[in-house]
């Protein structure tokens, strides 16, 4: 059965809830391997489970759906997150989740689109938008009501391909693409290397309806998800302040977000705090 | 065509000698199959009007996007609307759809094995607008790509036919374009197959192996050395990926010598294609290779310069009546 079809009412501390055990699922997942993009992950944990919990419109016993909502993921690396998500909704085993990174796994620490739930190959970063005003205007054709939705981050607006594809979907009037642009300030080499202020200015210089939330404030992002399905000729851009390792007090502070290795050791006193962190809040 | 003047984009490139000739015969073929194919759609990147695809516009605005001058992007949403079902032909010229796109082709395509059909207008020298514009390494390229179908058309009836073909193939192709008022250079009866090359002309004291356009002047300098007693044989070998290695040897077997024809680098393209074919087929022979320099060309006319770097009939006759 087609979930959140058509979308009810918002659960915020059942949505809180997911979140954090998509966040648990990752600590285990980044644990097999003694690293991972868990610091990404942790991120954008509210949005992948206000997402697949309570916006998207998809079928895990049917994944070819075509009226399916589409959420593609720009941003590869962060796919130990999109593993989380998917395992939840139903359509990866959830004890196939521990092979992350591992040789043979499907879980690979980048996305392929062999994977189930998989809408495109990401990690050639500046690829998604494209592919997504592509899906957008494929499903115009079919007459579908189906929306398309484009993870992408702060890093990636530095490539040149993001900016082709945003003048592309305003010019035609793509009203359901809805780009959600984690701007978590890190990128490869630190902190954003290159300044992309203000981010919201320029979505809103290339036609889009924008709008500017904390990524990690459940209510704010759902707020933000009902305010984009308006079909008002206009693409939408959600930008998201996260705050990468949300949840993990020190990965939230290490200077080594974009990649983390640690020890297995090191990893069980991660989850420790993570643990206390979760019962504190609850 | 006025020898010693620059062509102004748009202006016919591939008129043959003497040719009966078809006007736009890709944007035609790909009309024609728009009406029984509602999956096919249109795209371009600010090249519509000069790679030939208007006409596919007009009959079928609904399903045509021109993304303006952003080929990364044309194949970005080529891509996204095969994944809807959709069957794109994205036309752009060759220079942009290699180099500045390269990245989206492998991944965005190949790798995901999207059925996109690229069709690129200004294949080798073409036009005489330089190194910019002059895509005469882009069989080179995209041979690299894994999956990708390479097609080197010769005439106006290839062009049609390989339309239809690559249409009816599932998976991504990169098709060169002569667009404009091109020749019918082959015989009545002559069959297009994807991965399929073709013997032309027997002959043993040399064999021919040509694609694209240099189909054209390989025949003519071949009725040219009839008379002059060379017996020529040509293989037209029009798919460039996958390579039909199977003909290629069997051809280069029964003639005394082998020469390679194209509208391409002679690095990368046809003559590494079949110096790679007979050396793992065991076939020790000496391969002439006719094509152009490994450097840039400049701008000019582009009889004077394919005269120059020796794509002419001529020069094919020269190079192989020189042969020991």
């Amino acid at each position: 059965m087609p979930r959140n079809s058509p979308p009810g009412s918002a659960d915020i501390g059942a949505l809180e809830r997911k979140a954090m055990l998509l966040r648990r699922h990752m600590l285990t997942m980044a644990r097999g391997q003694g690293q991972g993009y868990i610091g990404q992950g942790l991120g954008i944990a509210d949005v992948l489970a206000a997402l697949y919990f309570h916006e998207l419109r998809y079928d895990p016993a049917n994944l070819a759906w075509p009226d399916r909502d589409r959420f593609l993921l720009s941003t590869g690396h962060y796919s130990i997150a999109l593993w989380a998500a998917l395992a939840e909704a139903g359509i990866l085993p959830v004890d196939e989740l521990v092979t992350y990174g591992a040789d043979d796994s499907r879980l690979e620490m980048s996305t392929l689109d062999t994977t189930p739930g998989v809408e495109m190959i990401g990690g050639s970063l500046g690829h998604g938008l494209g592919q997504g005003v592509g899906q957008a205007l494929g499903l115009r054709i079919d007459r579908s009501d189906a929306r398309v939705f484009v993870e992408l981050s702060d890093g990636e607006m530095q490539e040149g391909s993001t900016w082709e594809a945003a003048m592309s979907a305003s010019h035609f009037k793509l009203d359901g693409l809805v780009a959600l642009i984690d701007c978590n300030g890190i990128q490869a080499d630190g902190p954003v290397v290159l300044d992309m202020e203000p981010v919201a200015d320029k979505w809103r210089a290339f036609g889009w309806q924008t709008s500017e939330i904390d990524g990690n404030d459940m209510a704010a992002v759902v707020g933000a998800l009902a305010d984009a399905r308006n079909r008002n000729g206009k693409p939408k851009a959600i930008v998201l302040r996260t705050l990468p390792g949300k949840g993990v007090p020190r990965i939230e502070t290490s200077e080594k977000s974009h990649f983390f290795r640690i020890d297995v050791a090191q990893w069980d006193g991660i989850i420790a705090e993570f643990e206390k962190t979760v019962g504190a809040s609850q | 065509m006025e020898a010693g003047r620059t062509l102004a984009m748009g202006q016919d490139e591939a008129v043959g000698g003497g040719r009966r000739s078809v006007e736009a015969p890709f944007g035609r073929a790909l009309a024609r199959l728009g009406e029984s194919r509602p999956d096919i759609v249109g795209l371009t990147a600010d090249l519509g009007k000069y790679t030939d695809i208007l006409p596919f516009r007009d009959a079928f605005p609904d399903r045509f996007f021109n993304v303006g001058m952003a080929e990364q992007n044309l194949v970005a949403v080529a891509a996204g609307l095969a994944r809807t079902g959709k069957v794109p032909f994205a036309t752009t010229y060759g220079v942009f759809a290699t180099r500045r796109a390269y990245d989206f082709v492998a991944i965005a395509l190949a790798h995901s094995n999207l059925d996109v059909k690229i069709v690129a207008g200004l294949p080798g020298l073409t036009t005489g607008y330089g190194g910019t514009h002059q895509a005469i390494e882009d069989l080179a390229l995209m041979r690299m790509i894994p999956g990708l179908t390479i097609i080197d058309p010769c005439d106006a009836t290839e062009i049609e036919a390989a339309t239809e073909a690559i249409a009816d193939y599932r998976g991504p192709v990169y098709m060169r374009l002569l667009r404009g008022s091109v020749p019918i250079v082959l015989e009545p009866g002559y069959v297009f197959e994807i991965g399929k090359a073709r013997r032309l002309r027997d002959g043993s004291d040399v064999g021919i192996i040509s694609t694209g356009l240099m189909t054209e002047r390989a025949l003519d300098a071949a009725d040219a050395l009839q008379k002059r007693g060379i017996a020529a044989g040509v293989l037209h070998v029009p798919t460039i990926k996958p390579f039909d290695t199977g003909a290629v040897a069997e051809f280069a077997a029964s003639a005394d010598r082998i020469v390679t024809v194209e509208n391409h680098v002679v690095v990368g393209g046809l003559a590494s294609l079949v110096v790679e074919t007979l050396f793992d087929a065991g076939i020790a022979k000496t391969v002439t290779r006719i094509g152009l320099p490994d450097r840039y060309i400049e701008c000019g006319a582009v009889p004077t310069l394919q005269a120059k770097y020796g794509l002419t009939t001529e020069a094919v006759i020269a190079t192989i009546a020189a042969l020991d």
